[in-house]
């Protein structure tokens, strides 16, 4: 049975999922017969893992000496002044190794497939920050790495794909359906079912079967814990709202999730609204699809009336997703996180104000949580504190930009 | 309450055969191929059939009936036009199971009671849900409610105690997938299955049908040492696909199926 859920008041979101992967009635493991035995290997793995001392001081270890935490938060004084309203900060996962929050993900997991004796290493890939993280670590340990990635992603983010085989990892391309992270995710674990016994897949965001989104969730979730005590020693109070980009929902979650107790905190997720949600041109799951069933878990997702997941869209490879993790599905449900849209064109914009006001270049992804920090920011009082997640850099993202302002490099 | 599945199953016991079933997806290789396909496959020999529901993201699929998911999306079918084709079938064929195969989501979307409700009245008998394993199976309790079975998946993955509880579940029959894969892979350890099957058959008052890599006569009969019935798929829909018409998909799967069919018989009269 799935745990009892209480009023939005007395939840303990803390306290979910369930012991069947439950947020509410989100998440579950909706997957083939032949996945429930490796799904319940892993489970069992990490339940025993998140109490072991010695493996969570590894991971604290990894990711202090070589992901480089904590990731300081930065106050973005000149595009609060610019803005003209809430002071503006930004929690730098831009600043850790390999560019973005995944690598918190990639560790944790990368230790976990050792410890589950697995040296075959699988992963899906959109953006390629995730495909880049996992064939970091697969090569730090030494594990062979294959990367699912939709032909269409593999077009539009060559340099990620390269670094992918810098790094000695294979990169499959990605054929059928829509050719993107989908279709990515499909293939993975199509590759799963057949290689159960010695291939460990490591998803990249907080979506698919149990234990994934809790998984995924835990291992980002030092975003969340190191932010809340940065802003009590740095600022004495926690901030007035938060905000991320939600594709998968990984980076989000991994800043939400230390603060969801927090009632007075509000919590607002950035969607890929694309070309306008009006256009149908969009990857806002949350705030423009209805509850459904994919990739391993109940969530909301983008379908047509046949229940057929429909092709969205999004200039942020990372953000075109038609899923979205059911924690994130929960957290709207109860009213905990509101979620809305940013278009392609306010992400641009935000992009460009905070590279002249601030000299930092953030990836698209992480320029729709921008855009929606300075729409916050702008309605609030000058000494309220908007708290925004920059999960990765955008250097990856300089020739997408280029070929969409008719620039040629 | 008697449902077609049971009677046919009892029958095949009855008269020492083992049941075939063959696969297609609904709407390929082309919409007004299926009824005539459906009847077609019931003259070649077939014992019940399992229409796959297109989807967008059939994820426990090989490329062939990935391709052919593709190819009927393309042409628009949906779940609507499946019960349809599955209506129109049964006013011509009072007796032949129908098992309808697919994912979540479109029944999700359709709503379960509602499904539940238009499939028993197109004739339809079971349902395989292949995204929805025993933990989840509360989600599909208007489809049991409304008198249709849920056939299971069983894998070579599966643990002991795991398919004890299959097997206590089971209804219609127990599909073992016979190799940890996707569909239409070419490997099948046929020593293995017999293992497995036999396990099985301890422990299930169900009927088991083994299905995944079952391409030929040769194999189908390797299967029935052991099993009640054999499933084929992407054999049958490699074979289909490109059809010009609906009469040379008929034609083909007629070609396809008879020898295997013919095979199967000569087995259980030696």
């Amino acid at each position: 049975m799935a745990a009892r859920l209480d009023s939005p008041v007395t939840i303990d979101y803390h306290a979910w999922p369930d012991a069947r992967g439950r947020f509410g009635t989100y998440g579950g493991s909706y997957v083939a017969e032949t996945l429930m035995a490796p799904l319940a290997e892993l489970t069992a793995a990490y339940l025993a893992a998140r109490e072991d001392a010695a493996f969570q001081a590894e991971f604290e270890r990894d990711l202090k000496h070589y992901v480089g935490r904590p990731s300081p938060i930065y106050h973005a004084e000149r595009l609060s002044h610019d803005v003209g309203g809430a002071q503006i900060l930004l929690k730098r996962e831009d600043l850790n190794h390999t560019g973005a929050h995944k690598i918190n993900n990639t560790v944790g997991q990368a230790l976990m497939a050792r410890r589950m004796g697995k040296r075959r290493i699988i992963a899906e890939t959109g953006a390629g920050q995730h495909g880049v993280a996992t064939a970091t670590v697969c090569a730090r340990m030494g594990m062979e790495c294959v990367v699912y990635m939709g032909e269409t992603d593999i077009a539009r983010q060559s340099i990620n794909v390269f670094r992918m085989k810098l790094l000695g990892a294979t990169v499959v391309p990605v054929t059928s359906g829509s050719k993107t992270l989908k279709d990515a995710l499909n293939e993975a674990l199509r590759d799963w079912v057949t290689h159960v016994h010695d291939t460990y897949y490591i998803i990249g965001t907080v979506a698919g079967p149990h234990p994934y989104p809790m998984m995924v969730r835990d291992f980002n979730a030092v975003v969340g814990r190191e932010a809340r005590a940065q802003m009590l020693a740095e600022y004495g109070r926690l901030p007035d709202v938060l905000t991320a980009c939600v594709g998968g929902g990984s980076n989000a979650i991994g800043l939400f999730h230390a603060f969801l107790n927090d009632r007075a905190v509000r919590i607002v997720g950035a969607e890929a609204a694309g070309e306008g949600i009006a256009t149908g041109h969009h990857a806002a799951s949350l705030a423009a699809g209805r509850p459904g069933v994919l990739h391993g878990n109940r969530t909301y997702v983008i379908c047509d009336d046949d229940g057929q997941i429909t092709e969205t869209h999004s200039i942020s490879a990372g953000l075109d997703y038609p899923g979205v993790g059911p924690e994130h599905a929960f957290l709207k449900d109860t009213g905990r996180a509101e979620y809305v849209g940013v278009t392609d064109d306010e992400a641009m914009a935000a992009f460009h104000r905070l590279a002249r006001s601030e000299g930092i270049l953030a990836a698209l992804e992480s320029a729709h949580a921008v855009a929606q920090a300075i729409k916050l920011a702008s309605d609030l009082p000058r000494d309220a504190l908007v708290l925004c997640n920059l999960s990765g850099r955008g250097d990856k993202d300089v020739q997408t930009i280029a070929a969409r302002e008719g620039i040629t490099l | 309450m008697t449902n077609r599945i049971d009677q046919r199953f009892a029958q095949l016991k009855a008269a020492g055969r083992t049941g075939l079933i063959p696969f297609i997806t609904a709407g390929d290789p082309r919409p007004d191929a299926t009824v005539p396909l459906l009847h077609a496959l019931v003259a070649a020999g077939a014992d019940l059939i399992e229409i796959g529901v297109p989807f967008s993201d059939p994820m426990a699929d090989g490329p062939v009936i990935q391709h052919a998911n593709e190819r009927a999306l393309k042409r628009g079918v949906g779940l609507g036009q499946v019960l349809g084709w599955a209506r129109e079938f049964r006013r011509d064929d009072a007796c032949t199971p129908l098992v309808l195969m697919g994912y979540l989501n479109p029944i999700e979307i359709y709503g379960y009671a509602r499904f539940a409700a238009d499939a028993v009245a197109a004739g339809v008998d079971g349902v395989l849900l292949v995204d929805c394993p025993l933990e989840e199976d509360d989600t599909a309790q208007a489809i049991r409610a409304a008198g249709l079975r849920q056939i299971h998946l069983a894998a070579p993955t599966t643990a002991p105690q795991r398919l004890d509880q299959l097997c206590r579940r089971a209804e219609g029959f127990l599909y073992y997938v016979s190799f940890a894969g996707i569909t239409g892979a070419l490997r099948l350890s046929t020593a293995d299955i017999a293992q497995r099957v036999a396990a099985i058959r301890a422990a299930s008052r169900a009927p088991i049908a083994v299905g995944f890599g079952v391409r030929d006569a040769g194999s189908a009969v390797a299967i029935a040492g052991y099993a009640d019935a054999v499933v084929i798929g992407s054999a049958l829909v490699e074979r289909i696909a490109g059809s010009a018409d609906a009469a040379e998909a008929c034609a083909r799967a007629r070609a396809f199926l008879a020898p295997i069919r013919d095979a199967l018989n000569a087995r259980a009269a030696a």
